[in-house]
């Protein structure tokens, strides 16, 4: 489904700012995978999400989904097979518009625009129930300025316009760090749910270790553009937050960094 | 002065059309069009130009509008295609369109008034049906025939044009494109990351504008008599200052709403204007001072009285938690 090889990503090449944000990357996910990324801060996590989506290019290799080769791919086009969600709960809804018209931009992902007609009755009555599986009422609220959402709802809203029209992949790159620790629970179930009833592909990036491990059958731990551990579904089963810390004390020589990382234990 | 005020409700409406145009590049897109003052004289220049050379006004009308759309895609190429700033992209349209208007014009000047304009077939035919009889009724029962308009024919055939438009652009924004291209003004990354090319819709909604502009621009060179170069001078303030006072006095969420607030906006402003004149110390050239005025004080006052009412009511929380503490110490001593 998903395919990296040797993937390269330097930002400001060959100037004393030179950073290597990516570094030899090759991985494979199969369709229904659903791997959870780690790391410190600047290891390259956000990056690598970009360069599945196609915000960034690679300096070197390519990247294949679904049996394409999308490397040369410009975002907007690779955007039909990709669904996603920002941490910034603002960024993946418009909030002058009403909970079904930002429900029918996600349509976009499949669908032509029609110049003649509007959101119909059956279009109406599919959002309502596509809302129904969120379970927070949102159905019932069609018509609200999504601006006068709070920053959960917005976000369950957003997950929802990124998987309900079946993506290839879902990308989550820190989707609940912006929420209250109740949202996050409820954004974490959500993902969950829709994930597991429509069988995403998915790569989630979460700085909270438990959440690493309680979701997805695969997971990598990255640090300075390389992933420096992978954990399969066997080995996933009885992972836990101590062995995550020791496996990376002991492929650095050094404590994680990331001081989110410690918080969340 | 009554008539005064007739005279501003034809105007309104005509330049309704061209606040229309501003509303959708300025609040639905988020993108401060200045195209405006130059698609708003095309508009005109185009029209004038057929018309004295003997087209069909209402083939020349269009041909206007349709220059103003050409005028509004080139500005959004500019930005989307050229990645040039909205404000600079605008400028340098209006710049280049000041040129281009000489050149279709041929003279800084077209006179028209021996010419057969829309204006003058629609009195026509009104004089025919005898219809301001009709109209000017009501006044008589009221006993206020004095101060009934000398014809109603602008009044209604305008109001009907611009109605039109109105609802034609309310169908346009409820549709399934108008609804993309409100989000994109809105997020536009959003959108695109829905695999949706923004960048069309841009250029598309800035053509759609600025064809509303010069349809207005069309309409105003026939009710004027005349087409002038410079004609579209500060427009793009007066459709601004259109909006603004719509959105104020008038506006609601809805997009049906919100144009109705944009017309009613645009007769509001020259209703102002009307009485401006008539003040002894005021001219004419003054207008353009007044207008940028309650732009400004239409931007400013929002801002200023949020900032003072938050002010306020901080200090009164200040002085309520005083009130408490002190309320507080009392207790505690009564308790001692
Ligand atoms: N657009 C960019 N231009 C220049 N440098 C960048 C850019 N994006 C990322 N970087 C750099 O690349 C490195 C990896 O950044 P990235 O955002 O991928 O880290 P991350 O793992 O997502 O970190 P965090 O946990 O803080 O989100 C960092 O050193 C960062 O400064
Ligand atoms: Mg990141």
């Amino acid at each position: 489904m998903l395919q990296l090889n040797n993937i390269y990503k330097t930002f400001y090449p060959n100037t004393p700012d030179e950073r290597r944000a990516l570094n030899n990357i090759s991985q494979k996910l199969s369709p229904g995978d659903f791997v959870t990324i780690i790391g410190s801060n600047g290891a390259g996590k956000s990056t690598l999400l970009n360069m599945l989506a196609g915000t960034l290019l690679p300096d070197e290799g390519n990247v294949w989904i679904d049996g394409k080769d999308v490397t040369s791919w410009p975002e907007e086009k690779r955007a039909k097979l990709i669904g996603r969600v920002f941490q910034n709960p603002l960024m993946g809804t418009a909030p002058g518009m009403t909970i079904e018209e930002n429900m029918m931009i996600s349509l976009g992902r499949t669908q032509n625009r029609s110049l003649f007609s509007g959101i119909t009755k059956k279009t109406r009555h599919q959002f309502r129930e596509h809302l129904q599986t969120l379970e927070i009422g949102l159905e019932n609220r069609l018509n609200s300025k999504v601006g006068l959402l709070s920053g959960g709802e917005r976000q369950a809203l957003s997950l929802l316009m990124a998987t309900f029209t079946e993506p290839k992949i879902l990308l989550l790159d820190e989707h609940t760090a912006a929420l209250d620790p109740s949202k996050q629970e409820l954004i974490i179930k959500l993902t969950k749910d829709l994930v597991e009833k429509q069988q995403l592909t998915t790569v989630m990036v979460t700085h909270q270790m438990e959440q690493a491990i309680e979701l997805g059958n695969r997971l990598w731990m990255m640090d300075e553009g390389s992933i420096i551990f992978e954990a399969n579904e066997e080995q996933k089963q009885d992972l836990t937050v101590p062995d995550l810390l020791n496996e990376f004390e002991k492929v650095r020589g050094k404590r994680m960094t990331s001081d989110k990382a410690l918080l969340m234990k | 002065m009554v008539s005064a005020l007739y005279g501003a409700v034809e105007s309104g409406l005509i330049y309704a059309i061209m606040a229309l145009g501003v509303y959708i590049s300025f609040r639905i897109l988020d993108f401060p069009d200045l195209t405006v003052d130059g698609s708003f004289v095309t508009g005109g220049a185009v029209t004038s130009v057929m018309i004295v050379g003997g087209s069909s006004p209402i083939v020349a009308t269009l041909a206007g509008a349709f220059a103003g759309l050409l005028a509004g895609i080139i500005t959004g190429l500019l930005h989307t295609k050229g990645n040039i700033n909205p404000l600079l992209a605008g400028i340098l349209m209006m710049i280049a369109l000041y040129s281009i208007n000489l050149r279709i014009m041929g003279q800084p000047n077209i006179p028209m008034l021996n010419e057969t304009t829309l204006f003058t077939m629609i009195s026509q035919t009104w004089t025919n049906l005898a219809l301001d009889q009709v109209l000017i009724v009501p006044f008589k029962w009221l006993g206020i025939a004095s101060y009934a308009p000398s014809t109603f024919y602008v009044i209604v055939s305008m109001m009907i044009i611009v109605l039109t438009v109105k609802k034609l652009l309310d169908f346009f924004l409820r549709t399934e494109a108008g609804i993309t291209l409100r989000a994109t003004g809105d997020n536009q990354s959003m959108v695109k990351s829905f695999s949706t090319n923004t960048n069309l819709y841009i250029t598309l909604g800035m053509g759609l504008s600025n064809a509303l502009v010069a349809l207005s621009g069309a309409l105003i060179v026939q009710f004027n008599g005349f087409a002038d170069v410079n004609l579209g001078v500060g427009m793009i303030i007066i459709g601004l200052a259109s909006v603004i006072i719509g959105e104020v006095l008038f506006g609601k969420d809805k997009i049906v709403r919100m144009t109705l607030a944009v017309i009613l906006g645009s007769i509001v402003y020259r209703a102002i204007y009307a009485l401006a004149l008539r003040v002894d110390f005021l001219e004419a050239s003054d207008m353009k001072l007044i207008t940028a005025l309650i732009v400004i004080s239409a931007l400013v006052l929002p801002n200023t009285l949020e900032k003072s009412k938050a002010k306020r009511e901080f200090k009164k929380s200040q002085r309520r938690a005083l009130n408490h503490n002190q309320e507080g110490g009392v207790q505690h001593a009564s308790a001692k």
